[in-house]
């Protein structure tokens, strides 16, 4: 059987697979004839195997696509309590409103500041995942390593909650940071590092680094143990030295690695996630900590602005897909494979 | 050489070239290389350590800030009281339940997807394959799943916390390429023997694909475990609080449950000591403690599943 062929790069899903491993596909013609010799007497189970995973395929359907129907709540004024046929259609009232009003304009401008701003700024740190990767591995004593890799990847598997009460015991007016301060006499006031409105996007960007720095290391790791050792070895018989090494060849050897993930955060432009934001979030950095996904929750549910909420969710959603497509577009053009 | 003499380099024959090729700033090098990599590994390390010692020393001292680096007035009735407080044991076993329920019908359903995207015989088998990968690249958006999720009247229901988990597009892939690349006779001796659909999944197929399986289960463990914003979302019924979200809640209102947990004490009668009464700071720091310790026992046992998860499912490039 012609189970197993080699992918051809190039169309959309091609890229779910995993690289050295190989999928089937539909080979026309050329194996046509034995295919359809072989699979006849089989025929009569295709539709009950199809039954077997049918419970499965509704669930998708359920929590993936049906939700696109919810988008029609951007069309309703969306009362949750009467359900989308008791609402009144509006028709694109909330989209006028969206960008009818100054002070609605400015907020969404901010909000867009915040959430470009958090996307940049991790596009602008993305760099320390390689150099954390290319250093550890100078690290000769392997005992040395295995301690650094766990105790750097640990906080990357809790979560943004327990992130927070981390913060929280540091950082607090009585927390860690500030008692030590004041014992050391630098401080008489305690900082307000959480409850303030100042260096949010820092701030912020810190926490991202403390998390993931260590886990993002991981792939970077594995890809300089996969470098061809006779690149070493024949840059070595040329006089490098271990500098040299890791500047022209570890280097630019993890660059594909980094071009594809980088491609991907900007495919993510708008999705920053909102659990980070939502937990770090007072009356005090509300303003610059309100990236999209955050808002869309606080007006949408807090605010009880439903259906207003629910016409940015699904500009944000499109847009992404189209961000996504783009970047994959220009990833297939210029690296003959896509990314996704 | 004296001071190469104790490096601890192995020292194969290929690395041989190394030593020679060693330039003078090799030694300031290693040692701020090291220098740096600890101060890291430290910063990641040290506030798992300040909660767990402040959460079993005296509690005027924690909350005074006086707790660094070792436990003093060491006591455990912290534990014991706030295992007491209102709705703990309740969310913990909704956090247990959803974690066990969760990854077991994950691990199952990514198993026997994985499986069957494998079986050419199926109907339209690269159609729904590719309808369930999509759902990767797309999502409808927060308020639209809200309303989707609010209509199916899955809201204050145990059930939001599994059915959507259910099918992980990503997993399917893990395990429908770990089943490729194993050879063809296993299915094909289990045909020829007559074996149907189920009974070649659940004999032939689960037994060979563990390794992979148990990548998948650590991973959706860890999220169904560390999950916070579906409570926050669909969740008003206080008896299906999850853990994390009961967390959150305390860390914000640390203050009256102190009063709370105090209250408690008088009213059996028990004098309780400085050191030993309930503060804001020893309630969210022992919370917080009994949140994450899962995590820091399970994950350096597991590491190697979590490193060959993302291995497997590293982009290529």
């Amino acid at each position: 059987m012609t189970l197993h062929q080699e992918a051809s790069p190039g169309m959309l899903l091609d890229g779910v697979d995993v690289p050295g491993t190989r999928r089937d596909r539909r080979r026309p013609l050329r194996r046509g004839a034995t295919r359809a010799a072989a699979s006849r007497p089989r025929r009569r189970t295709s539709r009950s195997m199809f039954l077997l995973v049918l419970p499965f395929l509704l669930l998708v359907f359920a929590f993936s696509y049906l939700p696109l129907a919810g988008w029609a709540t951007a069309l309703f004024d969306y009362k949750p309590a009467l359900g989308i046929s008791g609402s009144e259609f509006v028709g694109f009232q909330w989209f006028r409103m969206l960008v009818s009003s100054h002070t609605q304009l400015e907020q969404i401008g901010q909000v867009m500041a915040n959430t470009l701003a958090m996307s940049f700024l991790g596009i602008a740190t993305s760099l320390l995942p390689v150099f954390f990767a290319i250093l550890l591995n100078e690290v000769r004593a392997p005992w040395f390593r295995n301690i650094v890799q766990t105790l750097t990847t640990l906080p990357n598997f809790i979560s943004w909650v327990l992130v927070y009460a981390i913060a929280f015991s540091l950082f607090s007016t009585s927390g860690l940071v500030n008692t030590t301060l004041a014992d050391w006499g630098l401080i008489t006031v305690p900082l307000r590092f959480l409850d303030s409105g100042e260096h949010v996007w820092l701030t912020m960007l810190a926490w991202s680094l403390w998390k993931g720095l260590g886990w993002g290391a991981i792939m970077y790791l594995a890809a300089i143990a996969g470098i061809d050792p006779t690149l070493y070895e024949s840059a070595k018989l040329d006089g490098a030295g271990r500098f040299q090494l890791m500047r022209h060849i570890t280097f630019p050897q993890l660059m594909p690695t980094y071009i594809v993930l980088l491609m991907l955060s900007i495919a993510n432009l708008l999705n920053n996630g909102m659990e980070q934001y939502y937990v770090f979030q007072n009356a005090f950095n509300r303003e610059h900590i309100q990236v999209l996904d955050l808002y869309v929750y606080n007006i949408g549910l807090t605010g009880n602005s439903l259906s207003m909420a629910a016409v940015l969710s699904m500009l944000k959603s499109i847009i992404s897909v189209a961000l996504l497509l783009t970047v994959n577009g220009i990833a297939k053009r210029v690296r003959g494979t896509s990314i996704i | 050489m004296s001071a190469l003499a104790n490096d601890p380099a192995p020292a194969p024959l290929l690395r041989r070239p190394t030593k020679q090729a060693r330039s003078r700033g090799d030694r300031p090098f290693a040692v701020w290389n090291y220098a740096g990599f600890t101060l890291f590994a430290i910063l990641c390390a040290y506030p798992f350590w300040y909660l767990v010692v402040n959460s079993i020393s005296a509690n005027d001292l924690s909350a005074a800030g006086d707790i660094r680096l070792f436990p003093q007035g060491f006591h455990l009735t912290n534990y014991t009281q706030v295992l007491g407080l209102d709705g703990l044991t309740a969310a913990a076993g909704v956090s247990i339940a959803r974690t066990v329920l969760g990854t077991a019908a994950t691990v199952l359903a990514s198993a026997f997807l994985g499986f069957m995207f494998t079986q050419e015989r199926m109907w339209k088998r690269s159609l729904w394959y590719r309808l369930v990968i999509i759902t990767m690249y797309f999502n409808a958006g927060l308020i639209p799943v809200y309303v989707t999720i609010k209509t199916m009247g899955l809201t204050n229901s145990f059930w939001v916390y599994i059915l959507p988990a259910v099918v992980q597009p990503f997993n399917v892939i893990l395990v429908k390429t770990y089943i490729e690349s194993l050879p063809r006779s296993l299915q094909e001796a289990a045909e020829v023997d007559g074996a149907s659909t189920l009974r070649i999944f659940f004999s032939v197929i689960l037994p060979n694909t563990t390794p992979i399986l148990a990548t998948v289960a650590i991973f959706s463990a860890v999220a169904q475990w560390n999950s916070f914003q579906d409570t926050l979302l669909y969740i008003t019924d206080q008896k299906l609080y999850s853990l994390q979200y009961l967390l959150y809640m305390f860390i914000n209102q640390a203050s009256s449950l102190a009063q709370a947990a105090q209250n408690a004490q008088g009213n059996l009668g028990i004098i309780a000591s400085a050191a030993t009464s309930q503060t804001a700071t020893s309630i969210r720091m022992t919370v917080a403690v009994i949140v994450v310790l899962p995590i820091v026992f399970i994950y350096p046992l597991f590491q190697r599943y979590f490193v060959k998860g993302i291995m497997l499912g590293a982009v290529k490039g």
